[in-house]
């Protein structure tokens, strides 16, 4: 009964499948022409990293939906199976084990967190089955693994994006504040192996836990130093009591978030003290406030206006990158009849993409496939965002 | 100098908080010898509902406050009726784990009502930080400490000069004793899962706006509520005001001279180290063998 309650999404989602199966018959493998072509999802739709995995779900279903509406994948249908990972990376590895030996997929999109992604690789290479990650971890594509792409903007370019605006301003002591999980761990690393780069030098570096009730003690830490900024590196809601922190403390310099806490909620739990963070972020929160000349615009517009209709809520920054996956895989599927190594070199040399979370130009040496333009800063003023240049 | 202020306003608020939990697993055990692992849960419902009323409902603080405690009292008693009562063999091995059973389903329900995501909620009065030799301490800060003592001292009272509170230890002391001197047993464990579990939403009320409510938020704080009530001497009620403090400030000086990597880690081993050379905590007395 226990394991019934516990199992329940995923025990209903495999009941769901197999129905699927034994109604359609298909061959395990790709021969037969007009069966659907399965792509596995991982996300973590539930628990913690819900944020994440919640709209990356409704994307990837809205996504395959779209690509079905227009006549699916050279005359095939696309379907999914998604299971939830409750943002834990050993019930990754067992939904991947499920999606590549039980579904018998031919590619996976997800996980959405970088620790779940670096727990199912293995098992992706070992099966050689295309895999596109949701997370933004750069460890995950760095080394490059042949079967492993990703689709969320990296940290190496949020950090050269928060960088080269500190840079500007004319500051070149920083503090920095990262959560002690692996976002924070690689943001850290960026933020300490950038910043030689941009002439900035990193005077403290301090961490908290990701349910940490008060970061004070961290933050005069840092203020001893006199940088001329702080740079926080977490998600939700750690940044908010860092921003609450700071303003209790009287820190009167400037505060850079990560893109990690992109979205109307942050704003929302640090209140007051949200007043001129700045941040880099994905397109999408601006999405009204770019240029029109911008490649990404309309695809943004496109997707937001589909995704409100469909599940009638406020598009989040996190679901492009499941759409955005879909839509690459489909890319890569055309023409190869669902064999794997010919989708995988497709992916590989996809190029000018213009996807929700950037364009993406893939090579053998570059699986993430974007570059810093992915990111805009924003400032937040007044309860909004507001670009900044 | 300022900065080892700062650390220690900073370890006292989070000192407090800690306190305040630890206080109610000592009450509890000081009554029926139990320790409630789903302490921390209780904390959590406190926090949410507090978010609830005010920012939901938008009833003002005080009576949202009191509500608050009451309807997470009542959330406690409801509990120690259907949990913990009708286990025919109550071992205090059996209970703990009824507990911990019991914390898993309260986050699991508290997930369902608030959802997953962080809640905030402004703060009891809304003054600027208090500035003292250049380092700011929260007026929230100020608050909960003025709570945690009055709750103290009110305990303390309730323990010493009531004949309820008497007949409360008396159970704990010997449960067979109390029955044949006439004290209703049953509705004394009841009465103690009600005040612990109120504890408990104190916390969860006080800190709910200055830091920020999820559901999965009472398992660290409980934790770090039963290391203050162990440290301080469980069962002493001095003692878990004592040792959540101890607790707080360490841990932020921990941050301050030693490295915020070790911030967790700082706090057990002092623990550990206590309970190596004292193992009945800070306060405690050594375990008589009572009666």
């Amino acid at each position: 009964m226990r394991f019934v309650k516990k199992h329940r999404p995923i025990l209903l989602a495999a009941a769901l499948v197999s129905a699927v199966v034994f109604a359609a018959h298909p061959a395990a493998n790709a021969d037969s022409g007009k069966n659907p072509i399965k792509i596995g999802g991982i996300f973590s739709v539930t628990g913690p990293a819900s944020f994440l995995g919640d709209p990356e779900k409704k994307s990837m279903e809205l996504a395959i939906e779209e690509i079905n509406a227009a006549g699916g994948v050279e005359g095939r249908m696309l379907e999914a199976v998604i299971y939830d990972t409750e943002g834990d990376p050993s019930k990754t590895v067992m939904a991947a084990g499920k999606l590549i030996n039980k579904d018998r997929v031919t590619a996976i999109v997800g996980p959405s967190r970088t620790p779940t992604t670096l727990a199912a690789v293995p098992m992706v290479e070992r099966a050689q089955l295309p895999f596109v990650s949701c997370a933004a971890g750069n460890k995950i594509v760095e080394p490059i693994k042949p079967w492993v792409f990703k689709t969320a903007q990296s940290d190496i370019q949020a950090v050269a994006t928060i960088y080269s605006h500190i840079e500007k301003q004319g500051i070149d002591k920083v503090g920095i504040i990262t959560v002690a999980n692996s976002f924070g761990e690689s943001g850290k690393e960026q933020l300490l192996q950038q910043a030689g780069d941009f002439g900035i030098t990193v005077v403290r570096s301090e961490s908290y836990g990701a349910n940490d009730t008060d970061m004070t003690s961290q933050l005069t830490k840092i203020r001893k130093e006199k940088p001329g900024a702080i740079v926080c590196w977490g998600t939700n809601p750690g940044p908010a009591v860092v921003a609450k922190n700071i303003e209790q403390l009287g820190i009167e310099i400037p505060l850079y978030q990560s893109h990690g806490v992109a979205s109307p909620k942050f704003i929302d739990l640090a209140g007051d003290s949200a007043e001129g963070i700045l941040l880099p972020t994905g397109k999408i929160l601006v999405a009204d406030l770019l240029p029109d000349d911008d490649p990404q615009k309309p695809v943004l517009a496109d997707y937001i206006d589909a995704y409100e209709k469909k599940y009638d809520e406020t598009v989040s920054g996190f679901g492009g990158y499941a759409y955005d996956a879909v839509y690459l895989l489909a890319r890569a599927m055309e023409g190869t009849g669902g064999d794997k190594e010919k989708i995988r070199e497709n992916l590989e040399n996809i190029k000018n993409h213009v996807g929700v979370s950037g364009v993406f130009s893939f090579s053998q040496t570059d699986h993430n496939g974007l570059d810093p333009s992915a990111f805009v800063m924003v400032r937040i003023t007044g309860g909004k965002w507001q670009l900044v240049e | 100098m300022q900065e080892l202020l700062q650390y220690l306003f900073s370890g006292m608020t989070n000192g407090a908080v800690y306190a305040v939990i630890a206080l109610g697993f000592s009450m509890l055990y000081n009554s029926t010898d139990l320790i409630n692992f789903a302490h921390g849960e209780f904390v959590m419902l406190g926090a949410l509902c507090m978010v609830s009323l005010t920012a939901g409902a938008g009833i003002a603080l005080v009576p949202a406050f009191f509500v608050t405690v009451a309807v997470v009292a009542a959330a406690g008693m409801l509990f120690e009726r259907l949990a913990i009562r009708p286990v025919r063999n109550p071992q205090p091995v059996v209970l703990i784990i009824i507990t911990v059973g019991a914390s898993i389903f309260l986050r699991g329900t508290g997930m369902l009502i608030w959802g997953k995501d962080a809640h905030s909620i402004p703060p009891f009065l809304d003054i600027a930080p208090i500035d003292i030799a250049g380092a700011r301490l929260l007026a929230q800060s100020v608050w909960i400490l003025v709570i945690v003592t009055a709750l103290t001292a009110g305990l303390h009272l309730f323990y010493k000069k009531t004949l309820t509170g008497k007949a409360m230890t008396a159970c704990a002391v010997n449960k067979k004793g109390a029955w044949i001197v006439g004290i209703p047993f049953k509705w004394m464990v009841l009465l103690a899962f009600g005040l612990s579990t109120g504890l408990g939403a104190v916390a969860g009320a006080s800190i709910a706006p200055i830091t920020m409510s999820s559901y999965d938020m009472g398992t660290i704080l409980g934790l770090k509520g039963f290391c203050g009530a162990m440290l301080g001497g469980l069962g002493s009620l001095w003692g878990a005001i004592l040792g959540g403090f101890l607790l707080g400030i360490l841990e932020a000086m921990g941050v301050g001279f030693v490295s915020s990597g070790f911030k967790d880690a700082t706090a057990f081993l002092l623990l550990l180290l206590v309970l190596y050379v004292r193992p009945q905590g800070i306060l405690g007395t050594a375990e008589v063998k009572r009666f």
